[in-house]
């Protein structure tokens, strides 16, 4: 069923990563119950700051594993030929897939160092470098041996700015505004950089495959939709440099650039539903349809619209820091690179497994489930950041006082994490078990383009 | 106009832009950092506060806190937390304020966040907070809005 025998290569990827993804939920329902009952996990077994780096670096990890994934899944297709060297990229698949174990197991004993989301304990970071090296190797010989588009294009200099960023993680000096003026290097300079190039080209590829649409076309738009992504987000770095000792002009700069980046969230949300407007294909793969559009339409929402409200510099010197913060942090995370993995696992799974068409309506299920529990615990975090930042910012009121003011805010969170863990089993069955509905019957699935 | 843009043109614009970006980008860093390292002139880094910043990474606080408003949002602001205990009117007294305070976690309350027992050495407490008056130094553009005083 697929066009080139190393697409395969995917597979292990993409059951890897909804592996990590699983454990990032868990450990996010572990948090959020800390966060109700302080003392519900013995404080020197587990606390909660060995909760909290297992759950947001097992979110880099899935999300880079499925960008990985989606890599090998469309390059031979974009290339018109076979991977480079399949076996590598194997090796590279469990060579981070085992580094990433040893690095939990790791965490729970005590072995981390670093900064936020790079905890990893030195050697860990190395073989990351390695394997990115392994992987920007393999794909760049298929891109240079075949076919080249716009698209295969835009993926690889996403991977290769990825991969440079990531060096600032070894960047540590001891002067902490320093430090943390390079620490958004790799933070920022990621999701509000290179991923965006990462993101809309995979969604690019799924819109042609699914729509029909001719890829002449788009190809302008995907440069102007990461242009105008790069021309806000590199100066828009500023908006983390109001308050960390660094000078005031970052203000200003930081305040109009920023601004602007809701601008390409919102291009990807005209072009996604203008491809389908304009697509002649109706194309059976519905639920991989759905979590394209979703994907757009969440990511404007996270990144773009909570993004926005407190990307200010006048509104950042009191939400900053709050739960503002964390509710922004899920729904851009979640609507912008979570959902744009979970759509090419629902359009490649099938293939990938060979089983078409599969349980549509379970998938589509899960995707209203998971993204209504996600925008819950967005909404809650949204409501309890506004009223903390009244009382702490405006009122003067202690931090630990305030805490105990949001609980009903942190139940409600708890609440729509449960949701999202539900709709993540919902979404794993659909995928992986064979679908009853419509097993024996023959493969209705015409292969696209 | 959108429409004559050829898609050479938006490539071109789109390589050329961001370079050109990325290097006022990375001008306006290079004054920031100028004007960091000048800043830890007259305030000198001393080897105990870059151990006590060791420790802070070592021990992944962030995890929890937040300095300067960056890190987790379970537990409180700390850039700012060696005025908050008067160290600068008396910094013996905020000095043994924060070891005792240090010393009484966790406090195993069960509506209350809890922090725990790291039992660090009494040289690697003296780093942290040495780290921590270090921190209380930096002109943070009046942030935060109301910091909070004893
Ligand atoms: C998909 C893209 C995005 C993702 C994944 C994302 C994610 C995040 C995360 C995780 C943080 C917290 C970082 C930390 O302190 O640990 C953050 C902070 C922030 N983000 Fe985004 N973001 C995205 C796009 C945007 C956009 C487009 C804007 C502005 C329009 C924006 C504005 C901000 C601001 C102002 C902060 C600092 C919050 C504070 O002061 O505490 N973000 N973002
Ligand atoms: C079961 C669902 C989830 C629960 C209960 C949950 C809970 C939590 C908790 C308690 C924190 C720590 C907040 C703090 O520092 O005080 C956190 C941080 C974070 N989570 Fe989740 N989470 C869930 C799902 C997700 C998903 C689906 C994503 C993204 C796709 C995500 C991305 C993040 C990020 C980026 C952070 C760090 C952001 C920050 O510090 O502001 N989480 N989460
Ligand atoms: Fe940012």
């Amino acid at each position: 069923m697929l066009k080139y025998q190393s697409q395969a290569v995917a597979k292990p990827y993409f059951i890897g990563a909804l592996l990590i993804f699983s454990l990032q939920l868990l450990f996010g329902l572990i948090g959020a119950s800390v966060y109700v009952a302080p003392t519900i996990v013995p404080v020197d077994l587990l606390p909660f700051s060995v909760v909290r780096m297992i759950h947001t670096n097992a979110l880099i990890v899935w999300l880079l594993l499925g960008f990985f994934g989606s890599t090998y899944y469309l390059l031979p297709e974009e290339t018109e030929r076979e991977l480079f060297s399949p076996k590598l990229a194997i090796i590279q698949f469990w060579l981070f897939f085992v580094a990433a174990a040893i690095c939990v197991v790791g965490y729970l004993f005590g072995f981390y160092d670093g900064r936020s989301y790079l905890e990893q304990p030195m050697i860990i970071k190395i073989g990351i470098v390695a394997v990115a090296l392994i992987f920007l190797f393999n794909c760049s010989m298929t891109v240079l041996k075949g076919r080249r588009t716009v698209i295969s294009g835009i993926l690889l200099l996403g991977l290769w700015g990825v991969a440079v960023f990531f060096l600032f993680a070894f960047y540590v000096p001891a002067n902490v505004v320093i430090d943390k003026m390079f620490w958004w290097w790799v933070v920022h300079l990621w999701v509000e950089g290179v991923w965006e190039l990462v993101m809309a080209a995979i969604l690019a590829f799924m819109l042609i495959k699914m729509t029909g649409v001719d890829r002449e076309v788009i190809e302008k738009w995907l440069y102007v939709i990461i242009g105008t992504a790069l021309f806000s987000g590199i100066l828009g770095t500023g908006h983390h440099y109001y308050w960390i000792g660094t000078p005031g002009y970052w203000k200003w700069i930081g305040s109009i650039f920023s601004a602007v980046e809701p601008l390409p969230f919102f291009a990807m949300v005209i072009f996604a539903f203008g491809m389908v407007w304009k697509g002649r294909r109706d194309h059976p793969n519905k639920a991989a349809l759905l979590w394209s559009l979703g994907c757009a339409i969440c990511a404007f929402l996270g990144a773009g619209v909570l993004g926005f409200l407190h990307t200010l510099s006048g509104v950042n010197y009191y939400t900053h820091g709050t739960q503002v913060t964390a509710a922004h942090g899920h729904l851009a995370f979640y609507g912008a690179y979570a959902m744009v993995n979970l759509a090419m696992f629902s359009f490649a799974m099938p293939q990938l497994l060979g089983r078409a068409p599969y349980n549509q309506r379970l998938n589509i299920a899960s995707f209203w489930t998971i993204t209504g529990g996600v925008i819950l615990m967005s909404l809650a975090l949204t409501f309890a950041g506004i009223l903390q930042t009244h009382l702490e910012r405006v009122l003067g009121m202690e931090y630990m006082d305030v805490q105990q003011q949001l609980t009903l805010f942190y139940w409600i969170r708890l609440a729509g994490g449960a949701i999202t863990m539900i709709g993540f089993l919902m979404y794993l069955v659909a995928l992986l078990v064979p679908n009853l509905e419509t097993a024996g019957q023959p493969a209705a699935l015409k292969p696209a383009e | 106009m959108i429409e004559r843009l050829t898609k050479t043109a938006a490539r071109n614009i789109f390589y050329g832009g961001s370079i050109f970006f990325f290097i006022i980008f990375a001008l306006l860093v290079g004054d920031s950092f100028r004007q960091a390292s000048q800043m830890a002139e007259a305030h000198p880094i001393s080897d105990s506060v870059a151990a006590g910043k060791r420790v802070w990474e070592k021990k992944a606080c962030f995890d929890c806190h937040t300095l300067f408003g960056e890190g987790a949002r379970f537990a409180p602001e700390v850039g700012k937390v060696w005025l908050k205990y008067g160290g600068d009117k008396d910094p013996a007294a905020a000095r043994d304020t924060l070891k005792a305070w240090f010393a009484a976690q966790p406090t195993n309350i069960s509506d209350r966040h809890q922090m725990p027992q790291f039992n660090l050495s009494d040289a690697e407490l003296d780093q942290l907070i040495d780290f921590l008056r270090w921190t209380s130094a930096i002109d943070t553009q009046n942030w935060p809005p109301k910091p909070v005083t004893r």
